[in-house]
């Protein structure tokens, strides 16, 4: 007897986001990176097109971040050098592309000037060659100041910049729209902000497929499934022609998922959660994969040995099912 | 798909005799479709029309259940955010029966232990799937004897095999603990059949390919069994995938009775990180239950922290008791902070106070499980009703000070909060994520 499968029909697709820029287009990378793009559900090859495989970077900062021990580990010698730090994720780690966090601006850390910032993202793209994701340190009126700086310093390198938020998206999308980048626009975990914001941004003349949007995402049992239920009625809503809603998504399980004391704390003091190493690797890969499955694009991550697992399942979940 | 009262009176023989207790057959479909009454209160109802009625009103996917309160399947939407998962996969760690007695009870005895005790919820495997991979009836038997006895009484038992013989006589001296058994193939599920049927045990049916399983489904049923659990033979990922999405899918938009059953999925990695991520992904996408060989606490925590994530209810969120916590070695100097008792704020908030190291206490305000801002705009975070609960709970005696910290978002609320209660008010940073930097500055040493 032979099944009729259901295969839904649907109108439309996710929107496709190029990241990064050759020398032929502008800019300096080896190659571009292409996210979005799906026109099904996420991996239902059987039913639609799964045009671009999810794609993972691991984080640089700019200035040693206050990491759990068990996470610098990963990077010692290069935690204070960010373009060795970069080269080092890239080259060993197998990360697709680099999300460089510009903490060290903030007024109340080290306080960078935006001329040292753009410094620091000009190092990065000379030590590695894949596209580059920049974010500022989240103090609003100094990221202003910042990723102005950054994008000028970088103009044409089609750099992914952040952050775009409700409050505050105008400078952002200005310097992306001058300087030809594009940008993260995040809401909190509200679909109808999320809208609104790509509307807002849009309407400043950024085209829709220069946008990528943060839904932003509880951790791994922290609140996992209002990430998880939003990525997913953002991924249907762009595939019955949802166009404010039919960017790539990119997610933060590597800074969700290691504020968890899962994490973080020791067998010693939890001797019923089982050893830290590996129980701190599967928190940030199964806070990643999960979200992977509801559709998201880029993800941001910091443990590579999760990173690894990560993509190992993106590649399994590429083969076709059709 | 339910169906109306109308849609169930045509099948009635609209006699309006009343015999069913309520007067017409109008009054008697439309309690039908209320679910407040029973066809078989009918007595003249045909057997094409029972039949029909019947399947109409059966779950999309059947409820199985098995051993100590497992239940699987009875789920009825494709997304969580449509109404909600029901029944949460159930998570089973193989035994083989390779093993020795002894490093059965070692294995038995671990999984005993994969209970977890975090946010205020205890959570852990279901139990045990014993494997005839030994391919011998009198070791299968032994083997399942032994791990039975080792394992606990809140666990439960699948058997695996595909040698009925072999099944009969491992499943005897356990039937009591009623295990799910398997499994029924097309080449042995007639003898599969009686063997569980005769036990009254739910049975795996497992063919590789939707359309052989379709087949050997029906073909099951028509030897008299419906106490299903399907096996679609999951192997490469992204096939299982597929598959798993097709089974639901047809049971839930197609009502297609073949697939109207729970399905299990194994994994098949060596290397445990890996045969976790693959069962988050069979997980996520519709496996009833899941069959691992992993069996350290830090391999299942992660899995069994998504499964709660992934049930817990989109209309219920998680709450907190709404009491004084207290977080880290308290004392009488300690800050109080004051913040919901919805699960996400309260244990957002709590992590960015242990992470600034300064033991303080935390009021979670009852506010039925809603953010602060939600809270507020509903009337649920009031200065009186934050006044009465630092009352109820004392904390002029826990602490030698007068100082609350409320959250930014509420800053209105100080000047009443300080009238109500007479303690200072101190308005705390809007997001949780300034908290740390919030305590250094007004409580650091």
């Amino acid at each position: 007897m032979a099944v009729t499968l259901v295969k839904e029909r649907w109108q439309s697709r996710v929107g496709e986001v190029v990241l990064g820029a050759t020398p032929a287009e502008g800019g300096t990378r080896s190659h571009t990176i292409t996210v979005g793009g799906d026109g099904t559900l996420p991996f239902l090859h059987f039913e639609g097109a799964v045009a671009n495989r999810p794609v993972v970077a691991l984080e640089v900062n700019d200035v040693e971040p206050d990491w759990s021990p068990r996470l610098k580990e990963y990077y010692a010698g290069v935690i204070n050098d960010p373009a060795a730090w970069a080269k080092k994720c890239v080259e060993e780690y197998g990360a697709d592309l680099i999300y460089l966090k510009l903490t060290g601006a903030n007024p109340e850390g080290a306080n960078r000037t935006p001329a040292e910032c753009a410094q620091t993202v000009k190092d990065v793209l000379a030590a590695v060659s894949v596209p580059l994701i920049v974010a500022g340190c989240e103090d609003a009126e100094k990221d202003n100041e910042v990723m102005a700086a950054v994008a000028e310093a970088a103009a044409g390198e089609n750099l992914l910049i952040g952050l775009a938020e409700q409050e505050n998206y105008k400078s952002i999308t200005a310097a992306a729209m001058v300087h030809k980048h594009s940008v993260i626009a995040r809401s909190p975990l509200d679909i109808n902000i999320c809208k609104q914001l790509n509307i807002l941004i849009n309407e400043m003349g950024l085209p829709l497929n220069k946008i990528v949007i943060d839904p932003m995402i509880g951790g791994l049992g922290f609140g996992l499934e209002y990430a998880y239920s939003i990525m997913e009625r953002a991924r249907l809503g762009s595939l019955v022609n949802d166009k404010m809603l039919a960017m790539p998504m990119i997610c933060t399980p590597g800074y969700e998922a290691n504020r968890a004391k899962e994490a973080n704390a020791g067998i010693e003091d939890f001797p019923g959660w089982g050893d830290l190493h590996d129980r701190g690797t599967m928190w940030e890969a199964l806070t990643a994969t999960s979200l992977v499955q509801t559709g998201a694009s880029i993800l941001l991550m910091r443990n590579p040995e999760a990173l690894k697992l990560v993509k190992q399942n993106i590649d399994e979940l590429m083969v076709s099912n059709a | 798909m339910a169906l109306t009262g109308l849609d169930i009176y045509k099948q009635l023989p609209k006699k309006n005799c009343g015999e069913c207790g309520v007067p017409t057959c109008l009054a008697f479909a439309m309690a039908l479709a209320a679910g407040k009454a029973a066809l078989s209160s009918c007595p003249y109802v045909s057997d094409a029309a029972k039949e029909m009625l019947d399947s109409a009103s059966a779950p999309p996917i059947k409820k199985i259940a098995f051993g100590a309160g497992v239940e699987l399947g009875d789920e009825t939407v494709m997304f969580r955010h449509e109404k909600t998962f029901y029944h949460p996969t159930t998570v089973m760690i193989r035994v083989s029966d390779n093993l020795s007695s002894a490093e059965i009870a070692a294995r038995v005895a671990e999984v005993n232990e994969l209970e977890f005790e975090r946010v205020g919820l205890r959570y852990g495997v279901e139990g045990i799937a014993v494997t005839n991979d030994s391919g011998d009836a009198g070791k299968f038997a032994a083997a399942v004897s032994a791990a039975s006895g080792a394992l606990a009484e809140n666990k439960s038992l699948v058997l695996l095999t595909e040698d009925a013989a072999a099944l009969k006589g491992a499943l005897e001296p356990v039937a009591g603990r009623k295990p799910l058994v398997g499994s029924a193939t097309t080449a042995n599920y007639e003898a599969m059949v009686e063997v569980a049927k005769a036990a009254g045990v739910p049975l795996i049916v497992k063919a590789a390919g939707l359309d052989a399983l379709a087949e050997l489904a029906d073909k099951v049923v028509a030897a008299g069994y419906k106490e299903l659990v399907l096996d679609p033979v999951t192997s490469e990922t992204s096939k299982a995938l597929a598959d798993l999405t097709q089974l639901r899918r047809l049971a839930i938009k197609k009502k297609f009775r073949s697939f109207g059953y729970p399905v299990v999925a194994f994994t098949n990695k060596e290397n445990p990180l890996e045969e976790i991520v693959q069962a988050n992904v069979y997980m996520a996408k519709y496996a009833s239950m899941i069959v691992l060989n992993a069996s350290k606490k830090e391999h299942l925590l992660p899995l069994l922290t998504f499964r709660l994530n992934l049930y817990t209810d989109p209309q219920k969120p998680i709450q907190v008791e709404p009491k004084l916590h207290a977080v880290g070695d308290v004392t009488p100097n300690s800050p109080v902070y004051v913040t919901t008792n919805f699960s996400l704020t309260y244990y957002t908030v709590q992590g960015e106070i242990e992470a600034s190291k300064i033991p303080s206490y935390i009021l979670a305000v009852d506010t039925d499980g809603t953010s602060v801002l939600t809270a507020y705009a509903a009337g649920k975070f009031e200065p009186e009703k934050v006044a009465d609960l630092m009352e109820k709970f004392e904390v002029a005696a826990k602490v030698n000070h007068k100082k609350v910290v409320i959250p930014g978002y509420v800053a209105v609320i100080s000047g009443k909060l300080k009238e109500k209660s007479g303690w200072d008010v101190v308005v705390g940073p809007r997001e949780a994520s300034g908290i740390m930097s919030f305590a250094k500055a007004n409580f650091g040493s």
